[in-house]
């Protein structure tokens, strides 16, 4: 098979993982040597039009594996071809994609073959001949086996900038049943390890007097959860989440909404869920992080442990808890601020500092381009007051979900919000 | 400059614009119109140096026409602004950053924008911190604009390297919006530091020869080499990453907007891939389940 046949095939089936951050990690630069930097942002040289950011050449070392998870396109018993780079086909791909400035690095993995060991050895060859050899400083992610032994992890986290471990399935039972090889127990003992390294570097890069010490995948660890291939709900999923955020550290939990796949089995849903929810579990995973929300909290936004599909989770959560509302722009602590639907923390941060100098308006906010539409019903400000009864009636939720910007159409409605 | 205001802070109402800053100390027959000439189209450094002496002789923003050599020759030039010292000014830290990346936008009213936030500032001191005032809200996007087209380059800039006689060599042709450049140039030297390069553009070019940076006018696309060997692969790769049970061009469109695709190697197989996602979407809905390991002809569907 040709470098770009396997290039092909094993990009494809490197797709139906989601992580492509190549952020986060330390700085680097090549004007004493090497080439490449990364400057601690991320940077998505393309966009598909899945509309997923292309930042990493992310592909598999090979799609040949001897686990069978029911939802993976590189199962043992599914017929695809199989395809393998050799370590200096996959150098020679990044270093010449970096070098024209298509990508910020390489972000490898693999299906299992011979023995965990094995499999991770290899993916580390390639990396450290990046390094090692190239003088590479762009951005490397491993992905790792939990399975393998401790010393080889440790030196994967010595080339790599980010390691990850997928989770997969959030209940030991669906695990059970559609990865039979994969050991829950085992990927967290893996995550611990990973983590403690991790923290370890951390602290000796701070303490450290002269040289520098060793490294150990500065932009931390990550995983990725499928949704939609089993019966989890959103609950089950965003626990999981918070819980190995808080047990490891992790950096970003992915999820990936199951995506039906060629050779499918036949354990699987025959259809995929819809995009949205991965959409707003990443909401949601966003509020839990950076905007004070607890799970339950936006649990409650949705019905029977599910996040609501139609209207964003905060915005889902306001409406279900309105005696909070309205808020007053001009004396309500930032917590609050970050709770009004069409709100974010930068412009909270902004009406924090314009307070500073005198009364917030409404219409300042429409110079910080927030959505007046959304925030007003939740909002007092000098110049407005939403219309008695507003924030009460049942109709709320439908004129805030109506389709705005259709012109003459939308009009009327909006101007009802600004009597 | 001065555009319709909200309110001002209620304190503050009875001492702002208006004529007991407008010039009454320097004692000069009114109205003349003075021409600050700049070194370059994005000289911050230039630009504060002028923006300092006008505030010291009580220049108002009215009476200043500010140029820089891209820009078509006015009607009328006035003569320089007198010289003259005063102290430095005191603006804030975030004030100055945003100021910095404003000079490089391509709105002509730039510099007399911040030279009319720095007058007022002198009755209103607060005002370069209030991010809601129309003009600071202005100059605000008008940073946010640099700062997206300098995201853009360093993310859409494709390289195509050539044989020359001292060697193999690095050429991109770009289109930024704003005069980013000089400043952005740093951001490739530091990356690729080891290879030779030359980045062209319509109004300036940069290159580096390993060791030293230097600028150049501005080029045009038939300058920059038409292809590169690895291009065939990167498309193989764009094409095979994409998932066509997702598709979403809008969300492609806005992240990735139109007029990058031209320079772009990988766009030219985006309608394709966008028309034959359903079909393989349907293929794949349609197919049997497989119950594990028996295979099913090839291309039965
Ligand atoms: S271990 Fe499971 S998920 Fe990973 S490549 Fe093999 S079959 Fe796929």
């Amino acid at each position: 098979m040709d470098l770009r046949a396997k290039l092909a095939l094993l990009a494809d089936a490197a797709k139906y993982d989601a992580s492509c951050a190549s952020s986060g990690t330390e700085k680097r630069d090549s004007r004493a040597g090497g080439l490449g930097s990364t400057e601690g942002m991320g940077i998505c040289h393309a966009y598909a039009p899945d509309g997923r950011c292309i930042s990493l050449l992310k592909v598999l070392l090979t799609n040949a594996c001897v686990f069978d998870c029911a939802y993976c396109i590189n199962r043992a018993t599914s017929n695809v071809p199989r395809a393998r780079f050799t370590v200096a086909e996959l150098v020679k791909l990044t270093l010449a994609f970096y070098r024209r400035n298509y990508i910020e690095g390489l972000f490898l993995s693999s299906g299992i073959i011979r023995s965990p060991d094995y499999t991770i050895e290899q993916l580390i060859r390639v990396a450290r001949t990046l390094r090692e050899e190239h003088g590479f400083l762009g951005y490397i992610h491993l992905k790792t086996i939990p399975e393998a032994a401790p010393e080889l992890l440790a030196e994967a986290g010595r080339w790599a900038d980010r390691l990850s471990i997928n989770v997969e399935l959030p209940q030991v039972a669906s695990l059970k049943r559609l990865a039979p090889e994969k050991d829950l127990p085992a990927i967290g003992g893996a995550m611990q390890q990973l983590s403690s390294r991790i923290a370890e570097a951390r602290e000796a890069k701070r303490t450290a007097r002269r040289a520098a010490p060793p490294r150990f995948a500065p932009a931390g660890q990550s995983t990725q959860m499928i949704v939609g291939a089993d019966d989890s709900d959103d609950r089950s999923i965003l626990g999981k989440g918070a819980e190995l955020y808080e047990k490891y550290g992790l950096r970003r939990v992915y999820y990936s909404g199951y995506s039906p796949i060629p050779e499918a089995s036949s354990l699987l849903p025959p259809a995929p869920p819809p995009l949205l929810r991965e959409h707003r579990l990443y909401q949601a995973d966003w509020l839990l992080r950076f905007y004070g929300f607890g799970t339950e909290e936006i649990l409650s936004g949705g019905e029977g442990g599910m996040l609501d599909l139609e209207i964003d989770p905060k915005l889902a959560w306001a409406l279900k808890h309105r005696a909070v509302f309205p808020v007053d722009i001009n004396a309500a602590p930032r917590e609050l601020l970050l709770r009004v639907p069409g709100l974010g923390a930068r412009n909270v941060d902004r009406i924090l500092a314009a307070r500073q100098e005198g009364r917030v308006r409404l219409a300042d906010l429409a110079r910080l381009r927030v959505p007046l539409r959304k925030v007003a019903p939740f909002l007092l400000a000098p110049d407005h007051r939403a219309a008695p009864g507003l924030l009460d009636s049942p109709r709320l939720r439908a004129m805030l979900t109506a389709p705005a910007g259709l012109g003459a159409q939308a009009r009327p409605r909006q101007l009802s919000l600004f009597p | 400059m001065t555009r319709g205001q909200p309110g001002p802070p209620e304190d503050a109402a009875g001492t702002r614009e208006g004529g007991e800053a407008g010039g009454a100390g320097a004692g000069r027959a009114a109205p003349e119109t003075f021409t600050v000439l700049l070194p370059s189209y994005a000289d911050f450094a230039a630009w504060r140096a002028a923006a300092r002496k006008l505030l010291a002789a009580a220049i108002p923003p009215e009476a200043v026409e500010w140029r820089t050599p891209e820009d078509p020759p006015g009607l009328f030039t006035g003569p320089p602004p007198p010289d003259a010292v005063g102290p430095p000014l005191a603006v804030p830290r975030d004030f100055v950053e945003m100021a910095e990346l404003a000079v490089r936008h391509a709105d002509r009213e730039r510099f007399a924008l911040l030279h009319s936030l720095l007058w007022d500032a002198r009755a209103r001191p607060g005002l370069l911190r209030t991010p809601t005032e129309p003009r600071m809200a202005r100059l605000g996007a008008m940073a946010r604009a640099v700062r997206r087209d300098a995201h853009k380059m360093h993310a859409f800039l494709r390289f195509r390297e050539i044989d020359t006689a001292e060697g193999p060599r690095s050429v991109a042709w770009f289109e930024p919006e704003h005069h980013i450049v000089e400043a952005e140039a740093g951001f490739f030297v530091r990356r690729f530091a080891i290879l030779r390069w030359s980045i062209l553009t319509p109004r300036r070019c940069a290159h580096w020869d390993g060791a030293a940076l230097a600028f150049t006018l501005g080029a045009r696309r038939a300058d920059a080499p038409a292809e590169d060997a690895a291009e065939d692969l990167w498309r193989t790769y764009f094409a095979s990453i994409f998932n066509p049970a997702r598709l979403k061009p809008d969300a492609m469109r806005a992240e990735m907007p139109k007029k990058y695709w031209r320079n772009l190697p990988e766009a030219e197989v985006i309608p394709e891939l966008m028309k034959g996602a359903e079909g393989r979407v349907r293929a794949m809905l349609g197919q049997q389940p497989k119950a594990p390991g028996r295979r099913q002809k090839p291309g039965a569907k």
